[in-house]
């Protein structure tokens, strides 16, 4: 990219900062007490609070899974009561899903790169981003009480009247922990939109942001869209149980059915507010290591607008078999078709970018690799569940649950890992060690299979999802299914190692050790704490790889804060 | 050990074959589309890494008629299935019409099922093979669905509603039947069989359960017990079983028919709308009638709900009473 740039980090990309005596300042050592972390309203700082936070979590849904495997490894409920098994799938579900999945992406790398790929000193509104975490981790904490003292066992979908009348569980305080959460994405999206729309440097408009930027938006429009209704839904929950107010309960003139309406008009966008994020990260991750511009940006953009607007149109195909009118579900099941031709546009641009690069298959580019044939699997597999016929035997079985770990665990987790790897370098100034990360990918890749191919077979044979006793016939794919989980948790342990190690030890990181586009890597790594000297002036399309590198200094940008002086409100 | 771990379902239905189509063709494309993507890229990383020979990527802006083709080609075959899956749908919605009605009453844990001549079980479901079958279902407390794999069907059993599902078993054997939608502890014990057996041995089966009433006989009892024959006529479109004038309106011939409402609006009298009728009297109020129907929610189970939908529905209306069906809900 053309850009204005500070003489600090206009030099040769792959110079790596000699070990002066004197430190760099950067965002990582400037201020080391805990006030300088939890006060900080610096968004890289924030990114790694979330990533801590997020990591914890990961760990406990994973513990919650484990012990749901090991269970399931026999047909009869010989370790764990019906209620214990019940309690950890659905912890599990609500864990994975508000306090992982959909921050990931969006409050990790998209908090720590979204303003620097824009050219922006932070995000639009610094302490509002802080307040998001604080939020989330209000809501954690909730969820935390929940799980210590007896859990829930609604499962994540909340469904009516089980949890508003006969659960008798811990439902008020899981729902007062979610819907805190939801107003941490609220808040996150808008300040995405904000800063996406005010924050822009100098000449970088909106056909020249990486589409990582484009994801991060359209996943911001789906958060500040959708999650509201997810609120008002179990705040609606909430107040049936406490003071039976006829809502969802039928003998108490309710409609259950009401219910899943309003949590898929959420629920389903929230799908995209998974997996779009990742599908930015690829888009990065293929380009980078190609040295190719994205094949077929334009459409690769407006895939992603496509995708996040006909989201929130498709809800009722978890309602197939609901009782919903029959119309209603041809429309839905119609809707749901369409939905599928913008995700295979991407997949056929990602797999075109691969033509004619250079392409070195680092461990970034291995979870991308694997992303695109899981993600070819779990949308493939979607397509099974849109058409009424099919979806009539498949719903609620395993097939469902196979289907949407391959789209959420192959898919979204494959590009978060493949991006933390990405960006590792910048974000700690550290190389993680490549020959064991690659290790861990494969790893993570075959457990992966193992675990949840299986469980395309036990859905068409019929066994239900949610199931803590089962026939024996099923006992063989639950075993290798069980077995695959183990290979799993090794891989997923592995980078916490590693890469904690590399903090320390790894070897130090260049501004732009992969040779990428992107202002992220005109940049020190790590950053300083306003991310660039002076604000960049981008002249060049984005992905601009073949190009030589036409650095420019600009005649004295100063203009150090825009977004304190323009009032971002409008 | 391959017959102890099937890895492919039973299929025991008229329309499992259907949908089972449908679905291997899914699977036929999943796996090539799969294979060609991931083959693809494979080979692209093979063939194009980066070796120390200087080559460079070539740099390829995109290319419209590819998006074109590559957007086109899977819209026209979703748009194929679409159009193919729903049509199996339709059929799977529309049973033939000597169908044979039988009656699912959920509860947490466990499945009460009523045959059209009475008998009653539990977690058990014997049926005729070659045989339509029709399940009306409802709930005591939460949702359940009712699954068999074996026949490819399920539908949720929703409370405070009616849901409807029917099946030809083509295949004599005994199969599974699952609860699917998470319903509370023992969801994963809300389970039984369905048996499918030859018409003499179903025969047989019916007459060695004790038969008790049909659904219909129990209704007209509770049609009795319950008072309801004090305000609307079986008989006389006018007066009570008692002579006196109907406070509600004629109930033979009246199952199937489109009656006028109160407000203006038109409802089709069927069993959601007479089971609404007892749970919520003044939500509908046929016209021509007041609303001083008392509810009768709490005094009446789901199945005794069933049985008096089942003795109204048998209640056949005389020539002029079925041409004059206007007055016929009930309430
Ligand atoms: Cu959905
Ligand atoms: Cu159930």
């Amino acid at each position: 990219m053309s850009n204005t740039i500070s003489p600090a980090a206009h030099q040769d990309p792959h110079r790596v900062e000699p070990d002066s005596g004197r430190e760099t300042s950067t965002y990582l050592n400037n201020g080391y007490g805990w006030k300088s972390w939890l006060f900080t309203i610096d968004h890289k700082r924030i990114a790694i609070l979330y990533l801590v936070s997020i990591s914890f979590f990961f760990a406990i849904g994973g513990v919650f899974a484990t012990l749901m495997r090991l269970e399931l490894a026999t047909p009869k409920g010989d370790m764990l009561q019906s209620d214990t098994y019940n309690k950890l799938f659905t912890m599990h579900g609500l864990v994975m899903i508000f306090f992982f999945l959909v921050p990931s992406i969006p409050a990790v790398l998209g908090n720590f790169l979204m303003p620097i790929m824009i050219g922006a000193k932070d995000l639009a509104f610094p302490k509002i981003n802080l307040l998001s975490w604080y939020i989330y981790v209000v809501g954690g904490a909730a969820t935390l009480y929940v799980a210590l003292t007896g859990g829930v066992d609604t499962g994540w979908t909340f469904y009516t009247p089980y949890s508003s009348t006969y659960a008798n569980t811990h439902v008020v305080p899981m729902a007062i922990g979610v819907f805190i959460t939801g107003f941490s994405s609220i808040l996150t999206g808008l300040n995405f939109i904000v800063t996406v729309h005010k924050m822009r440097a100098p000449g970088l408009t909106w056909f020249k942001l990486p589409l990582f930027v484009w994801a991060q938006y359209a996943t911001s429009l789906i958060m500040v869209l959708g999650t509201p209704v997810l609120a008002t839904t179990i705040l609606l929950v909430g107040l049936e149980r406490l003071f039976h107010i006829g809502i969802f309960d039928p003998t108490l003139g309710g409609d259950p059915v009401l219910f899943q309406h309003l949590f898929w008009f959420y629920s389903h966008p929230a799908v995209y507010i998974m997996i779009l994020p990742g599908m930015g990260v690829i888009s990065e991750i293929i380009s980078c290591f190609s040295k190719k511009r994205v094949f077929g940006y334009s459409f690769i953009a407006f895939s992603t607008l496509a995708i996040a607007v006909l989201g929130f149109l498709v809800w009722g195909h978890h309602l197939f078999v609901s009782s919903q009118s029959a119309y209603a579900g041809i429309v839905f099941s119609v809707i749901s078709m369409l939905v599928a031709v913008p995700s295979a546009v991407k997949v056929f641009n990602w797999t075109a970018t691969f033509y004619k690069g250079t392409i070195e298959l680092t461990t970034p580019m291995m979870y991308a690799v694997g992303f695109i044939g899981l993600f070819t699997i779990g949308g493939l597999t979607g397509v099974f569940l849109a058409i009424m016929s099919v979806d009539v035997h498949l719903t609620d079985t395993y097939f469902v649950v196979a289907h949407f770990h391959y789209v959420m665990v192959g898919g979204m987790l494959m590009a978060y890992m493949g991006g933390l790897h990405f960006w590792w370098p910048k974000m700690f100034g550290r190389m993680y060690p490549e020959f064991i990360a690659k290790f861990a990918a494969v790893t993570i890749f075959i457990g992966f299979n193992l675990t949840f191919f299986p469980q395309f077979l036990l859905g068409y044979m019929g066994m239900p999802r949610r199931y803590h006793v089962y026939p024996p016939e099923f006992q063989l794919l639950n075993i290798l299914s069980s077995a695959g989980a183990s290979v799993l948790a090794v891989g997923y342990m592995l980078p916490v190692f590693y890469l904690l190690w590399s903090l320390k030890w790894g070897k130090k990181a260049s501004a732009n050790p992969w040779g990428a586009k992107g202002l992220e890597w005109t940049i020190p790594s790590p950053p300083i704490t306003h991310n660039f000297e002076s604000i960049p002036v981008v002249t060049e399309e984005a992905y601009a790889y073949g190009s030589e590198p036409t650095i420019t200094v600009g005649p004295g940008h100063q203009n150090p804060n825009p977004h304190y002086k323009d009032d971002p409100i409008v | 050990m391959w017959n102890d771990f099937p890895l492919l379902p039973d299929n025991a239905s008229k329309m499992g074959f259907q949908i089972d189509l449908v679905w291997w063709f899914l699977v036929a494309l999943t796996v090539v589309m799969t294979v060609l993507i991931f083959a693809a890229v494979v080979t692209f990383v093979v063939w194009f890494r980066k070796k120390n020979d200087g080559r460079v990527a070539t740099q390829i802006e995109g290319s419209t008629q590819l998006e074109l083709l590559w957007s086109g080609i899977p819209l026209v075959i979703l748009m194929g299935l679409f159009g193919w899956g729903t049509a199996v749908y339709v059929q799977l919605m529309r049973p033939p019409a000597d169908v044979m009605d039988f009656y699912v009453v959920g509860k947490q844990w466990m499945w009460k099922v009523q045959h059209p001549t009475g008998q009653r079980e539990i977690n058990t479901l014997h049926i005729p093979v070659n045989k339509a079958i029709r399940l009306t279902q409802t709930s005591e407390d939460v949702i359940h669905s009712f699954f068999i794999p074996a026949f490819r069907t399920k539908k949720d059993v929703v409370p405070g509603r009616y849901t409807q599902q029917w099946f030809e078993a083509t295949k004599l054997g005994t199969y599974h039947i699952f609860c699917a939608e998470y319903c509370g502890t023992k969801h994963s014990q809300m389970v039984g069989t369905v048996t499918v057996m030859t018409q003499d041995d179903y025969q047989n089966w019916l007459a060695g359960v004790v038969a008790g009433e049909s659904p219909e006989e129990t209704g007209k009892k509770l049609f009795e017990g319950m008072r309801c024959v004090s305000c609307h006529p079986v008989s006389d479109k006018t007066t009570t079983i008692d002579g006196a004038p109907a406070r509600g309106p004629l109930l033979a011939g009246i199952y199937g028919k489109e009656v006028a409402l109160k407000d203006g609006g038109k409802v089709t009298v069927d069993d959601s709308y007479i089971r609404e009728s007892i749970m919520r009297p003044l939500a509908k109020v046929v016209a021509g009638f007041e609303p001083v129907m008392p509810t009768y929610e709490g005094q009446l189970s789901e199945e005794q709900i069933i049985q008096l939908a089942s003795y109204i529905k048998s209640l056949k209306g005389s020539e002029e009473n079925s041409g004059a069906a206007d007055g016929g809900a009930k309430k």
